[in-house]
């Protein structure tokens, strides 16, 4: 028969980027539950004192992310990931840039090292898309796999011999069968 | 020997484990030549079925030749060729003798377990969780069979593996989920679902002479196979499964509905579609009943509903008025895969249908992880995969 033979994986199931967007969902909720609880902390490590409801906003957003990165789908998640990147790092970027900001070095090395997450973000989103693509590849044509060995209206039926076993009867009264099959209207089945 | 080994969501592994060995006088070795990757292996991978543990050997469905007997087995010998049904039955207890056989009350070892998440626990199974007994599977090399004398089903040699295989699980799910429905040459049957389950219950449904059978997916490959098989095809992606379904019935509804999805049911742009995500991503709610709540609204008052889609926990906005009111029918279950098995593969040997036109994959254990990845995301074509160890 024309079963197709393929050899697309090794001999696991979890890729390298599958298990990188794991660890990227675990971080996610990790970095969203302390955003979340204490703002205060990071604003003042960044200088970024009365943003807190934006680092509350973006923990939120963090929690979300990684929620979705952990389901069964990762790459919307990590698309969300990404958007809220590009959002803290234009946060950050102010905040480097400010140079009344007393914490100019550390809000340029969380800079950096955001641009690099983000950078993984980006990798690991494109890179499990690819893999999980839903329905990628060619469609095959499955037309003539009916089972059967004569068309089927000639197969209709054939197993008129098996009798349903009395405790998989329906449970209401069906109509006489040969009265029914004759009247072919709405009206008519109704009957 | 070498096996597929589950070692957490979306995580099997082809490696070396122990080989079975004889532990009751009841049981029985077998070297598989085939196996199969099964729909509802998916949920394992997937982890929505509780109570798996690193190292599980999976599969559920596979054959092959008995290597070695325990002292009390009757009915078996060196050299048989068998196909193993996935459900392990004792042959002995009052269920089995009823021809329950998928809630056999001796074979699941951890029945414990079973009483506590479901009142009563159901029979053991091969390679699905320690739910139903912790037992391993048979995507592997060898395969230890308990109570192997009511546990099988001799094949004669003139059929292939590929005829005969499916004798042990999808072949007589889809045929149970139609005779449940009781299927009168007057009825429209609605299959929801073009998986290799639903395939069967297409064929199924037109051997037993249902008057119309209609089938829902996405998936345009596997509707165009069920439409081979005497369906009509519904892509829930192109139009309205609820519209399309009164339009083939004169606004009446299908007399006979089954889902042939089970708990990972996927619909796009729906509501409760989305409810349903959120719930099972935050952990609310364990299954996706979108097909049943689908089904009890367009089913036809007094109509039955067969269920032999996996459902594993909880669900949420079942619309119980609507299934109450409509005086629905509702049959589910585990397959009594013992029950039909006998009469199926005579119906193969008659040349009714052969079983294999379902398999679109056939590759070596060893390429077993990446096929259920395959299987999963549903791409190359892949409706059916057969690994030979």
């Amino acid at each position: 028969m024309r079963y197709r033979i393929t050899a697309p994986h090794g001999q696991r199931s979890l890729s390298g980027a599958d298990r990188l967007a794991r660890g990227l969902g675990w971080l996610s909720l990790g970095l969203g539950a302390y955003k979340t609880l204490a703002p205060h902390a990071l604003t003042r490590a960044l200088g970024l004192e009365g943003q807190e409801s934006w680092v509350r906003l973006s923990g939120a957003r963090e929690l979300l992310g990684g929620i979705m990165t952990l389901t069964d789908d990762p790459t919307p998640g990590l698309w969300t990931r990404v958007v809220g990147d590009s959002a803290d790092l234009v946060l950050l970027g102010s905040a480097w840039s400010d140079p009344h900001n007393r914490k100019r070095d550390t809000a340029g090395k969380a800079l950096a090292a955001l641009a690099a997450l983000t950078a993984v973000d980006v990798y690991c989103a494109q890179a499990v898309n690819r893999q999980h693509a839903y329905q990628a590849g060619p469609t095959p044509d499955y037309s003539l796999r009916s089972g059967f060995p004569r068309p089927v209206e000639e197969m209709r039926g054939v197993a008129g011999d098996f009798e349903t076993p009395r405790d998989m009867r329906h449970a209401f009264p069906t109509p006489p069968k040969i009265a029914v099959r004759e009247l072919p209207d709405r009206a008519a089945r109704a009957i | 020997m070498k096996a597929l080994c589950w070692h957490g969501k979306n995580d099997v592994r082809y490696e070396s484990v122990p080989d079975p060995r004889i532990e009751d006088p009841k049981d029985a070795i077998i070297n598989v030549s085939s196996c199969a990757i099964c729909g509802s292996d998916l949920h394992l991978y997937d982890h929505f079925i509780p109570t798996m543990e690193s190292g599980d050997v999976l599969g559920h469905e596979f054959m092959g030749e008995v290597m070695e007997v325990g002292s009390e087995v009757k009915h078996l010998k060196v050299g048989d060729r068998v196909v193993i049904p996935f459900t392990i039955a004792c042959g002995e207890c009052e269920q089995c003798r009823r021809g329950n056989f998928s809630v056999c009350e001796r074979s699941n070892r951890n029945r414990a377990l079973g009483d506590k998440m479901f009142g009563h626990g159901t029979a053991g199974l091969f390679g699905y969780s320690h739910l139903t007994g912790g037992y391993a599977g048979g995507q592997a090399e060898y395969v230890r069979v308990p109570f192997a004398d009511s546990t099988h089903v001799k094949v004669p040699d003139n059929l292939t593996d590929e005829q005969v295989l499916f004798l042990g699980d999808i072949f007589p799910t889809g045929w149970q989920a139609v005779v449940q429905c009781d299927v009168q040459p007057t009825d429209t049957v609605a299959i929801w679902g073009a998986g290799p389950v639903g395939q069967f219950c297409v064929r199924s449904a037109v051997l037993l002479g249902a008057r119309q059978v209609i089938v829902i997916d996405n998936v345009p490959e596997r509707l165009s196979m069920a439409q081979a098989g005497g369906a009509i095809a519904i892509n829930f992606e192109n139009e309205s499964v609820l519209e399309r379904l009164k339009e083939l019935t004169q606004g009446m509804g299908p007399e006979k509905c089954i889902d042939a999805v089970g708990l990972e049911a996927h619909q796009s742009g729906t509501l409760d579609a989305v409810y349903d995500r959120i719930k099972q991503a935050t952990m609310l709610e364990t299954d996706r009943p979108h097909v049943l709540r689908e089904m009890i609204y367009v089913c036809r008052p007094a109509g039955v509903l067969s269920v032999p889609g996996v459902y594993g926990g909880l669900i949420d906005k079942l619309p119980i008025g609507a299934l109450m009111n409509k005086g629905l029918t509702v049959r589910s279950g585990q397959t009594h895969t013992q029950r039909w098995m006998k009469d199926l593969l005579r119906r193969i040997e008659e040349g009714q249908i052969d079983p294999s036109f379902v398999i679109t994959h056939s590759v070596g254990l060893d390429q077993g992880p990446g096929m259920y990845q395959t299987f999963r995301d549903k791409q190359d074509g892949c409706v059916k995969v057969v690994l030979k160890p």
